[in-house]
């Protein structure tokens, strides 16, 4: 329970003001009084407040802000260490759209590994979650081993499922040999090369798992109850109470799973390095390419941006979905005391 | 008499039925538990065998002469130590850092109030959401204009100056949690917002500390983005630049020749990950579900 200074508490005006600057009523609270320069003891402990804040603040101007702009910048013009400056205006946006088929390839997989490895891990995720909600025998036995996956993770897990997707000996054509099945090429196939990554993803759902897993547990019994006494179903408990009070975890987890595919890199690197041909030529992987190996920074710039541009676009339009299926159940409580 | 028998029947189905459905879950969990666990023991296994049983259908599921100086090959064959070095030392840098830096920004956004807090506060938590490319190539630049690339310092430097906005989100969540009332003894004994900072709420965060400690560790081992843009010779490779050496340039290439070699050097590096995730399971967990349903 946050503690809230005794001088603050909501009065009619403090919640009007709530209400005006569109804060949650919890930051508004905080806010300091009417003119707080006016005493000095406000004053030492706003410098003191500049002070403590004062490493994120230098990091925000030099590491954030600063190099937001210069990348903006950057993509109108043609920069070569070295050399000066040109400035091309919209020459790189041009060429990305027009003359750069690896700029839509890169799209292209950058998407579909979104499209299928981003709603399948979720309802993965969920599944296991629900299972591991259940009363098994030595229950956090398989809680470990199920979130096991997801503690490794870097080259030395990309090193391993290139073993296991090895075209004659790895573990999965192993298997499928044994059931009679002629496994594909998996990273050495065009078509197979991007599958195989998606379902390595599966692999690693171990976060997501818990996620859901802690949202299932905080799901209030009383609900389950009072359904079944109304005469509900399993279907229909999961339908009506279970996903709407999941929802919010779910949410953060498609949030993050969008975000999270755009910053693929490491397995497309270590594993394919872009290939075969462009098979699995992450976006990611594409701009690193551009700005380290071809040294073509203002061009990597230019994605850069346009990748943030889509990022944004997708996460906007995500957000404002939600309030269509998204329930948090603190807002409901809290639209009912007024 | 006929009371206890018309009791004891259904008790007895009830319980049965319980046990029953307990086992058909656990058997429904059984297989994706294989499935999750087969890689990790495909690999174990890998790191053992004798090289001439490794490229073998049927395969080999336990390796029969168990090759124990596979480790020492794939360690020797290049300066582990060295890339072990290096990466310990980013690690517990950043380590300090982050800590220190973190809660200090923390305890400036949960505790002490000043104009544009709450702006500042948002303003927080939207670059949390803020992907790495579009910052990436300027702070490139930076670096090289420092001199600092090919040193440890790109990746150290950014943990000193506030670590990442998700753990001062957490922390400073964990701060407004602190009572209010320690603050205010503290000042009556003549505490300055430092002193309450390193004496109150530093112990009191120990818990929330520890997560951001688990995260930190995870997130600088293992690594790979920023050190494959920073760091070019190879005594400055950290251990995750090395593995990825090992595989060469394509990954069934020559090099693949000593998969086992390679499982072996790649057991050694996943190894500090498993131990710190068994000794500190619920701080991770904590962790985990922080993010999920705090974020």
């Amino acid at each position: 329970m946050t503690q809230m200074p005794t001088s603050n508490l909501p009065n009619r005006k403090v919640r009007r003001e709530a209400k005006a600057s569109r804060l949650p009523l919890r930051l508004a609270l905080d806010r300091p009084k009417r003119n707080p320069t006016r005493s000095s003891l406000s004053r030492r402990e706003a410098i003191f407040g500049y002070l403590f804040i004062s490493p994120w603040l230098v990091k925000l101007v030099v590491f954030t802000i600063g190099p937001m702009l210069a990348t903006f910048v950057l993509s109108f013009t043609h920069f070569k260490l070295g050399s000066p400056i040109r400035f091309v205006g919209l020459d790189n946006f041009a060429r990305m759209l027009t003359a750069d088929p690896s700029f839509w390839d890169a799209l292209k997989v950058t998407v579909t590994y979104a499209a299928f490895a981003v709603p399948g891990g979720l309802v993965l995720a969920l599944l296991a979650a629900l299972l591991m909600n259940q009363n098994l025998f030595l229950v956090k036995v398989w809680r470990t081993i199920y979130y096991l996956p997801a503690v490794v993770s870097g080259v030395a897990v990309s090193l391993l499922w290139i073993w296991i997707f090895h075209p004659e000996f790895g573990l999965i054509n192993t298997a499928l040999c044994f059931v009679g099945i002629e496994g594909p090429g998996w990273l050495v196939d065009p078509d197979w090369a991007l599958p195989a990554l998606i379902l390595m993803s599966f692999w690693a759902i171990g976060n997501a798992m818990v996620i859901n897993l802690a949202g299932l547990q905080s799901v209030p019994t009383e609900l389950y109850e009072s359904a079944s006494i109304d005469g509900a179903n399993s279907w229909q408990k999961f339908w009506r109470i279970t996903l709407p009070m999941l929802s919010p975890m779910l949410f953060f987890n498609l949030v993050m799973g969008v975000i999270n595919t755009f910053q693929y890199f490491t397995n497309a690197f270590v594993m394919t390095q872009g290939g075969p041909g462009r098979a699995t030529l992450f976006y990611n992987l594409y701009l690193f390419m551009t700005a380290f190996r071809y040294y073509k920074f203002s061009y990597a710039a230019a994605l850069a941006w346009v990748m943030f541009l889509i990022i944004l676009l997708i996460t906007l339009t995500i957000f404002k979905s939600s309030p269509y299926w998204v329930y948090y159940e603190a807002t409901r409580q809290q639209r009912k005391k007024r | 008499m006929i009371k206890s028998t018309t009791k004891s029947r259904p008790v007895l189905t009830r319980k049965v039925k319980k046990t029953a459905s307990r086992c058909l879950l656990t058997l429904l969990a059984l297989p994706a538990g294989m499935l999750f666990l087969a890689p990790l023991l495909w690999m174990l296994s890998t790191s053992l065998k004798d090289p001439r049983f490794v490229f073998l259908y049927p395969p080999q599921l336990i390796p029969d002469p168990v090759r124990w100086d596979n480790y020492y090959k794939a360690l020797t064959n290049m300066p582990f130590h060295l890339y072990a070095w290096n990466t310990i030392q980013i690690t517990v840098l950043c380590l300090i850092g982050h800590l220190l830096t973190a809660s200090l920004v923390a305890y400036g956004f949960g505790r002490l109030r000043f104009p544009g807090r709450d702006f500042l506060f948002i303003v927080l938590l939207s670059t949390m959401m803020l992907p790495t490319q579009v910052t990436l190539i300027p702070t490139f630049v930076i670096f090289r204009y420092l001199g600092w690339v090919d040193t440890f310092m790109p990746m150290i430097v950014p943990d000193w100056l506030g670590g990442v906005p998700f753990t001062v989100f957490m922390l400073r969540q964990f701060i407004t949690t602190v009572p209010l009332d320690l603050d205010d003894a503290a000042k009556i004994e003549g505490c300055g917002y430092f002193d309450i900072y390193r004496y109150i709420i530093l112990p009191m965060i120990k818990p929330a500390l520890a997560m951001v400690a688990v995260f930190v560790f995870f997130w600088n081992w293992n690594d790979f983005y920023y050190p494959v843009i920073y760091i070019n010779s190879r005594e400055k490779w950290t251990l995750n630049l090395a593995l990825n050496f090992m595989k060469r340039l394509d990954p069934y290439g020559w090099a693949f020749q000593y998969v086992e070699l390679i499982m072996a050097a790649s057991v050694v590096v996943m190894l500090p990950c498993l131990l710190v995730y068994f000794l500190a399971q619920k701080y991770f967990m904590q962790g985990i579900v922080f993010t999920g349903v705090k974020g």
